[in-house]
């Protein structure tokens, strides 16, 4: 049975991969099991510049999910390049996804300049779909010609595979996605979070301190695949699917679906064993549904 | 940190809105006094962490306010029934050599320093304990025999300051810790440990939910804290 895929020439042992945000860098894992056995990690999000992110609260409960408006809080692109990775790649053995985002054409490119130099970064991926920073992120996601912008003038100063991170919050994600291919990228992750919103009746205001915020968890699964689905049928480069997967049956589904491999986000925050317990059950799931292979399943439902 | 199934051994109501679960597994390690577990329960997407008041050969007691929707179906699981917890969170009080313990508490700030006296008292420190409640009826351990209890009901929790003390464990409510580091006098460093509160999702540092500023930079309330020495703190 071979659960390994490939992203870019990247092989992965299998195609589990611990979503930007929900596993910080990689650490807060290792007490549960040995990170090892992961397809790749990507990490948390990170900026040009050192950021504490938004005030709190930064968290709500949804049904079947939750509300982040965390903000990127990170400790700047330069601390993850210089210090954070190479700590992480010490005894991690896995590709490494970096998660970069900004506020600014310059700073995408700069924040790219930097970790492209980093060894041990396997992949970059460029999060143009974070809703919870203001003037930045998702907006630049959400414009087809201001994403393949974006796209082309990072992919100018990388040495690695490029792959966009995408928001669901648009009307056409295959329009986005279909730019960003043309701008050179060489692969999409997608999806990020919806925005959403909570009130707290006692106190008739916002539940997080920023008002809105990404909803994630299974609420999302059926929007995230579907817009892997779409796609799928739009591009030619290798998909990341993420958004709500929780189970080996999620994941074989998000491929079938059209993704090469596959992120899994909050189910990470209520179940910390969540990536492990994934793949200990894909040999079983694959051998229930007849799959040898499980690149040969990648957009089977297209057919 | 432990993830287990937990076997429900009573679950009681003790006030008008506090109630005390008891939860069993014979394989759950003893944590450290300040210390919380984040606990899920069927219907709710995130887990709901819950200081811990009490441990003993596997068996965790744990205090609880009914205030929403999970902590009301919480207070409706039976003995018998199994829940999941995350166990071990947080980095919990240190013990420090003292001569006058004081443990500070207010509302359902008061069951982890149950936990707290129990293990000084083994330390062979006699810690006073000095409690705050909203109402009368509200009142959680005031005959215990170990240790002195002081009880403030309604009014500020540090008008019961007493004159002699040589350290302060403090779980409350943000303005009442304000108050105690306000108000209490000076104490040599890491003498005074406030334990604190925020809204959180994974409880094991992972999703950056519960950040604060401290003299020391960010930390994360659920790994690095709850609990911060009066020298970490940066209030805001």
């Amino acid at each position: 049975m071979d659960l390994s895929v490939k992203l870019s020439g990247i092989t992965l042992q299998n195609p589990v991969i611990p979503a930007s945000g929900c596993c910080g860098f990689g650490h807060e894992l290792r007490p549960f099991y040995d990170i090892n056995i992961l397809g790749g990690l990507a990490l948390k999000g990170s900026t040009l510049e050192p950021r504490f992110g938004n005030e709190l609260p930064r968290v709500a409960e949804t049904s079947a999910g939750m509300l982040n408006s965390v903000g990127l809080q990170n400790p700047g692109i330069e601390a993850v390049a210089q210090a954070i990775v190479p700590a992480l790649a010490k005894d991690f053995h896995q590709p490494i996804l970096a998660n970069v985002s900004g506020f600014s054409l310059e700073e995408f490119v700069k924040s790219c300049e930097i970790i492209t130099q980093c060894d041990a970064v396997s992949i970059i991926e460029l999060n143009i779909s974070c809703p919870n920073v203001r003037g930045g992120g998702m907006i630049f996601g959400t414009c087809a010609q201001a994403a393949a912008e974006i796209v082309a003038a990072c992919k100018a100063v990388v040495t690695k595979p490029l792959y966009v991170k995408l928001t669901p919050n648009v009307t056409n994600i295959a329009e986005v996605a279909k730019a960003c291919e043309a701008a050179g990228a060489d692969g999409l992750s997608l999806i990020n979070t919806l925005l959403g919103l909570r009130i707290d009746l006692k106190s008739r205001k916002p539940v997080m301190a920023n008002k809105m915020g990404g909803l994630s968890g299974p609420a999302i699964f059926p929007v995230a695949l579907r817009c892997v689905w779409q796609v799928y049928q739009a591009v030619q480069i290798p998909i990341i699917g993420l958004g709500g997967v929780s189970s080996a049956r999620d994941v074989i589904e998000m491929m079938l679906a059209g993704a090469t491999a596959v992120q899994v986000g909050a189910a990470n925050l209520v179940n910390p064993m969540v990536c492990k317990e994934i793949i200990d059950d894909l040999p079983a799931e694959m051998e229930w549904l007849g799959i040898e292979k499980l690149t040969d399943i990648i957009g089977g439902a297209h057919a | 940190m432990q993830i287990l199934n937990f076997t429900i051994t009573e679950n009681t109501q003790l006030t008008r809105d506090i109630w005390r679960v008891r939860l069993h597994n014979p394989q759950a390690e003893r944590p450290k006094t300040g210390q919380f577990v984040n606990l899920q329960i069927d219907g709710h997407y995130l887990r709901r962490p819950i200081s811990i008041c009490d441990w003993e050969d596997g068996t965790y007691t744990l205090i609880y306010r009914v205030v929403g929707q999970g902590t009301t179906a919480l207070a409706q699981l039976q003995p018998g029934q199994v829940i999941n917890m995350l166990t071990g969170l947080g980095n919990g009080f240190t013990i420090m050599p003292a001569q006058r313990p004081l443990l500070i508490g207010g509302g359902v700030g008061v069951p982890p320093l149950y936990y707290l006296a129990k293990e000084l008292v083994k330390a062979g420190q006699r810690p006073t304990m000095l409690l705050g409640f909203a109402r009368e009826e509200d009142v959680l351990f005031q005959d215990e025999k170990e240790w002195d209890v002081k009880v403030v009901i309604g009014g500020y929790v540090t008008d019961g300051l007493p004159a002699h003390y040589d350290a302060i464990y403090a779980c409350g409510p943000e303005p009442m810790l304000r108050g105690i580091d306000r108000t209490a006098k000076a104490l040599a460093p890491g003498h005074m440990q406030l334990s604190f509160e925020a809204r959180m999702a994974c409880g094991f540092g992972a999703c950056m939910a519960c950040t604060c500023r401290t003299q020391q930079g960010y930390k994360r309330i659920c790994k690095d804290g709850p609990i911060l020495t009066r020298e970490e703190i940066q209030w805001t």
